[in-house]
């Protein structure tokens, strides 16, 4: 059998359950792809490939989505800042050459220390992550794009917009000045709008990071190519599922953070202040539940990069493949447990000190695991040290210094005299530059020629890498004795005398010659090659499948979607190159003229079906221009243009949903070749969109619980929350507002299945009716808010009361959105009985509001009376 | 170790103190290494202890330092050996082996011994006090400091300077006013924040009469940098008798000075006991010319420092909220200072 056609009636593979929609052979037999592809029908396919997947010409380039074209200008933004923080960061070793100096002033000190760190962390680590992830990760799955390409690029314009806002502020010597930790009170109580263009400019840079996460989870669970199971996954891919989860449960802490942090700098609510009975260690808490899980953010993606080099260096699978994965996923999880060790030093009991001392240590075993498993590959191969594996050794032998200071500084009571000093400046550089700068460098030289066909040059590349680790060590090294010496962080001057003269004027030669090295690998990076010659396809001999490309001559990715058996395809699986070249494989045609990507199982990667992905738009871009006003507008109390704007970009998100997303196919099922045929459409669990939903609301709760999070931390470490004569939240109403929200739910749920069951209509006039009931509920929780008269400015308990109320208000009119788009798709014949994607995936929306609202109701209703 | 009495680090053009404060310990094993390292540094350096608290942190220091760095040749050795010099495929079951011992089964024993004995030293360095204690509270930028004797005697107000008996364990809370502060000295222990709205609590057990330097670890604004203080510890004696004099009245002479001074309005913001002056929003000047240092340990407390730090704050102290008095002819300044002087 090798055409499922010329069977009387295709079967239903093995595996599947029939209302599954695939019918045909599969897995794909040895005789099914000996099969050869006559030489005019590969003419014929390619061509149509081509068309479909060219970039738009001209200027309209800039409305290319593509992973290809958004990775590439991502990554390369995010490298431009990155040299931009490097300045201000130079600036500063200017400074502090010499004791007394007074190069620039404090304050200017004080605004390009805050932008450094937080332009490292914010506009380089984590987005140079999605950057380079967006631009590779298809290629690693045998996937033509990410699932949603318009939301990639809607979040690298958000990027772009939020990134040039933030950094300009030093332009106009207006940047935020309180550190990147932004420790309130003082970056409450301070004047100017710094803070609020860290609080809002980066709080936008954060909704695009979680955008991303989101995209690149759901690419890794749903986009993989047939057969590749999860344990065959690339460990890059695993690597990737971590750090989008750890960016999914860290980020919301700090937006939450950030919520309350602007309502008491724009309205007054007493959060962080004392008098109040606010507690500036509520924001230390969020922002390090954060910021600790962070440095992993940024540290696991290089040993992902390191994962892919080593094996191929060493011309060998990787050992310990499952340890390594259960490392990862360790390291994840064990990073949400140690954000006390950046506040030993703010008077927690004792015993807390020492299990957070202990959590802290115990992420060395995951870690250590992780580079031993590179040694060990190293060691069963015969090793070619390659420019990439360079980068990679000097970055680990750099990260293992830093890790070992790491160890010493989670011993509670050594942390006492060097946090907050030059020591733990030494220690997290070694760590970032280490773990992050060194192998991404190395990642780059080692991916450029699948990217662009050259090689970066090997001689430029040492000098480079010696220049790089030399001057880094005479940078990095002397400061932990400056900081043993009591020199302490984020000083703009020093006086002489104290041992740290010579000290800190050897930091600043070195960071130098770091200077030069990073600038000779910016140089080789975007040097023109016009003359040098292509590289062969598979230059370093790697096994994985992104060697198969044939970048950058053909914008589709891979040829044909390949049947996967091995972690190492092209060194295992025979032709199989070949084979995806000639079309052999999976969807090896773009017959309807669309860009389409193959969605598999999560588990075990079984088609399910075939996804039309989005082409060039410019809709994002107007989404993410007026998603940028609703955040920077408020930043300067324009608090009307900020409603227009917000207003302005919903309706082009919703014009972006209604106009390209889940449009009814003109066929249900397609043969995607090999004789296996697919759905073209989907809902539920099977759908992208819903994983998409359902993990964007896995966030979502994180900021919610940290909220919750904040109501139990006022009241254990307080004596008066609630206080004795308050106000409380009026219960009928709130419980009014709890049973209207339940019936806005309740009413989605059965829109849904009155569709299904054959009538739109009907559904369509539910799902308006659980709108009206979803506006009820606003009104009724105002009501519960208002008519005890709250007053929020008064005391943190009632600004907390209406905190959660108001947060809750947002989500529920972004239900009732949801809702009437759901009607309106019922209407207008984009929603049907038999394709219902938005349906579930507004039911599943309604799912987490249900939870939402009646822990709201509990929280502010019930609760305080019982304290 | 020698027992350092400095004040002339403390000019801000000042020498380095290298005099005797690089003494290098030779340690027989690892030369090279911690020839540097071993360096003890200058009057803030937590690597020459003058307490306790401040010496038992050293050693877990060296300690951790030295199975560091052998860790580190080990690990980065072996990483050498396999791409470099010995560049030989072994089996992978002899390399799984390394995963699970160099990964999982090293790290146990060395993590589990090294918390073990490390967080021991949690109790010793939070011990309850001798009896004295000293309330320091953080300002934007400079320390409000009161004594608390052990006999129960009423509070001594001072400011900028702590002052601690050598051989016993005094008691320290922390408060902050605006913004949260960070109070540490190194040679005496670790650091501590200060919070606004709550109280810290610490100890410290000085050894070693001498002046040491301390400094705001937390970032707390426009002049973070230039918040530091002295700890001046004293032989207990002889802080008992300096505790009494600091408790005593003012007793400033009267004179031209004493005009300026009311005639400027100072004692609306300062305090000098035993006169009308009675304000508390700025540092107490009761003895302020027996100090160490002035404007929080970043001038010398000499005349000249004082005239111009009278003269034009906001210039030595970026922010500071001490109006700068630059109407007062250079004479009328140093009669001021002179006269701020005597109230030693």
């Amino acid at each position: 059998m090798t055409d499922a056609a010329a069977g009387p009636r295709p079967a239903v593979p093995r595996g599947y359950d029939a209302d599954e929609g695939v019918t045909g052979p599969y897995p794909p037999t040895e005789e099914m792809l000996a099969e050869p592809i006559p030489e005019e029908v590969r003419q014929a396919q390619e061509d149509r490939l081509r068309e479909v997947w060219k970039e738009p010409p001209g200027w309209r380039y800039l409305s290319a989505v593509n992973n290809s074209e958004i990775g590439k200008w991502y990554s390369l933004t995010a490298f431009g800042f990155m040299l931009l923080a490097g300045i201000l960061a130079l600036v500063m070793r200017a400074q502090l050459a010499v004791p007394d100096n007074d190069l620039i002033s404090a304050n200017r000190y004080n605004q390009f220390f805050t932008m450094h760190g937080s332009a490292m962390m914010f506009l380089f680590a984590v987005p140079m992550f999605e950057a380079i992830s967006i631009l590779i990760l298809p290629a690693f799955l045998g996937a033509r794009d990410m699932p949603f390409p318009r939301l990639s690029a809607y979040g690298f314009w958000c990027f772009v917009i939020g990134g040039v806002f933030v950094m300009g502020s030093l332009l106009f010597d207006a940047a935020p000045d309180a550190g990147w930790f932004m420790y309130p009170p003082l970056s409450t109580k301070q004047g100017g709008i710094g803070a609020d263009i860290w609080l809002l400019g980066l709080s936008f840079i954060e909704v695009a990071s979680i955008a991303a996460a989101v995209e690149l989870i759901v690419g890794v669970l749903k986009c993989r190519p047939p057969g590749m199971r999860v344990n065959l996954m690339p460990l890059y891919a695993w690597y990737v599922l971590v750090v989008g989860g750890m960016i999914l449960f860290a980020f919301p802490p700090l937006i939450a953070g950030d919520f309350l942090f602007e309502l008491e700098r724009g309205f007054d609510w007493p959060f962080f202040d004392p008098e109040r009975g606010g507690d500036p260690l509520l924001w230390q808490h969020l922002f390090w539940i954060f910021g600790h899980p962070e440095v992993y953010i940024i540290f696991l993606p290089s040993i992902a990069i390191a994962a892919m080099v080593v094996p191929t260096a060493a011309g060998r699978p990787i050992v310990g493949y499952s340890w390594i994965v259960l490392s990862a996923v360790g390291t994840g999880f064990i990073s949400f447990g140690l954000w006390v060790h950046h506040m030993f030093t703010t008077g927690l009991p004792t015993i807390s000190l020492g299990f957070f001392s202990a959590a802290s240590e115990a992420v060395v075993i995951p870690t250590g695991i992780q580079l031993f498993a590179f040694v060990a590959t190293l060691m069963v191969g015969r090793v070619t040290l390659s420019l990439p594996l360079l980068w990679i050794a000097g970055g680990l032998a750099i990260f293992t210094a830093g890790g070992l200071t790491g160890v010493m500084v989670a011993i509670a009571p050594f942390d006492w005299q060097v946090h907050d000093t030059y020591f733990v400046v030494a220690h997290l550089h070694y760590t970032l530059f280490g773990g992050m700068v060194l192998p991404v460098i190395g990642g780059v030289t080692y991916f450029y020629p699948f990217f662009t066909k050259k090689q970066m040059s090997r001689r430029l590349g040492l000098w480079s890498f010696w220049l790089t680790v030399v001057g880094f060590n005479i940078t990095f090294l002397p400061m932990h004795l400056t900081g043993l010496w009591g020199m302490p962080r984020r000083v703009f001057t020093y006086p002489g005398g104290l041992g740290w003269d010579w000290l800190n004027l050897l930091s600043t030669a070195g960071s130098v010659i770091v200077a030069a090295g990073i600038l000779i690998f910016a140089w080789d990076l975007i040097r023109p090659k016009g003359r040098e010659p292509l590289t062969e396809r598979n230059p370093w001999g790697g096994g994985t499948l992104e060697w198969s490309h044939d970048v950058p001559e053909e914008k589709w990715g891979v040829r044909s979607v390949p049947y996967i058996t091995s972690r190492y395809p092209l060194w295992d699986q025979d032709k199989i190159v070949e084979r995806m070249d000639a079309g052999r494989y999976y969807l090896p045609d773009a017959e309807e003229g669309h860009r389409e990507t193959l969605v598999t199982s999560v588990i075990d990667a079984r088609p399910l079906q075939v996804l039309r992905v989005t082409g060039p738009a410019w809709i994002t871009m107007a989404a993410a221009a007026f998603t940028g006003g609703a955040f920077i507008f408020p930043t300067f109390h324009m608090y009307p243009p900020a409603i227009v704007s917000g207003a302005l970009a919903i309706l082009c998100v919703i014009y972006w949903l209604w106009t390209s997303t889940a449009q009814i196919p003109e066929k249900s099922t397609k043969d995607i070749g090999l004789g296996l045929s697919v759905p073209t459409y989907v809902s539920g669990p099977r759908a992208v969109g819903w994983w998409g939903m359902w993990i964007t609301m896995l966030g979502d709760s994180t900021a919610f619980a940290s909220l919750v999070f904040g109501v139990f931390f006022y009241w254990t470490a307080g004596t008066d929350f609630p206080p004795a004569d308050a106000a409380h939240v009026d219960w009928r109403w709130s419980l009014m507002a709890g049973a209207l929200g339940l019936a806005a739910w309740a009413a989605i749920l059965l829109a849904r299945t009155t569709n299904r069951g054959g009538r739109p209509l009907p559904a369509a006039a539910i799902a308006g009716a659980g709108a009206v009931a979803g506006a009820l509920a606003i009104w009724a929780f105002i009501t519960a808010l208002r008519l005890p008269g709250l007053n929020p400015t008064s005391h943190v308990y009632p600004a907390m009361m209406w905190a959660l109320g108001v947060w809750t208000i947002a989500h529920l009119g972004a239900g009732i959105i949801m809702l009437l788009y759901c009607a309106a798709a019922l209407i207008f014949g984009k929603a049907t009985p038999t394709h219902d994607a938005p349906m579930w995936n507004v039911s599943l929306y309604w799912h987490f509001m249900a939870l939402t609202v009646t822990v709201t109701v509990l929280v502010t209703a019930f609760l305080p009376r019982g304290l | 170790m020698c027992v350092r009495r400095r004040r002339e680090w403390n000019t801000k053009s000042g020498a380095a103190p290298h005099d005797g404060g690089m003494k290098i310990r030779t340690v027989a094993l690892a030369g090279a290494l911690l020839a540097l390292a071993a360096c003890e540094g200058g009057p803030q350096s937590a690597l020459a202890p003058a307490g306790t608290d401040a010496a038992q942190i050293a050693r877990i220091f060296w300690v951790m330092l030295i199975a560091a760095a052998i860790l580190w040749i080990a690990l980065n050795g072996l990483f050498a050996f396999v791409t470099r010099i010995h560049p030989r495929p072994i089996s992978r079951r002899i390399a799984e082996t390394l995963i699970i011992g160099g990964g999982i089964v090293l790290p146990l024993i060395l993590l589990g011994t090294l918390l073990t004995w490390g967080l021991r030293a949690m109790p010793d360095q939070r011990a309850p006090g001798d009896g004295l204690t000293v309330r320091v509270g953080g300002e934007q930028w400079w320390w409000r400091v009161e004594y608390l004797p052990a006999d129960g005697g009423p509070p001594v107000r001072s400011a900028n300077e702590v002052r601690l008996p050598a051989g016993l364990r005094t008691d320290i809370e922390l408060s902050a006013a605006l913004v949260i502060h960070s109070f540490w000295i190194p040679a005496l222990g670790g650091k501590m924040d200060m919070i606004p709205g709550r109280v810290n609590r610490m100890s410290l057990a000085p050894t070693e009469p001498g002046t040491y330097r301390g400094q705001c670890a937390e970032f707390c604004g426009l002049s973070h940098a230039l918040m530091a203080l002295n700890a001046v510890v004293l032989p207990a004696d002889e802080f008992d008798a300096w505790l009494s004099a600091e408790a005593a009245e003012a007793d400033p002479p009267d004179g031209p000075g004493a005009d300026l001074f009311a005639r400027e309005g100072c004692g609306g913001c300062h305090a000098i006991r035993g006169t009308e002056w009675q304000a508390q929003v700025g540092p107490d000047l009761t003895h302020v010319g027996g100090r160490t240092s002035l404007a929080a340990g970043i001038l010398p407390m000499t005349e000249e420092a004082l005239a111009g730090w009278i003269r034009n704050p906001d210039a030595i102290k970026p922010g500071a909220e001490m109006p700068g008095y630059d109407h007062l002819s250079p004479e009328e300044l140093t009669t001021l200072a002179r006269w701020l002087m005597e109230l030693t």
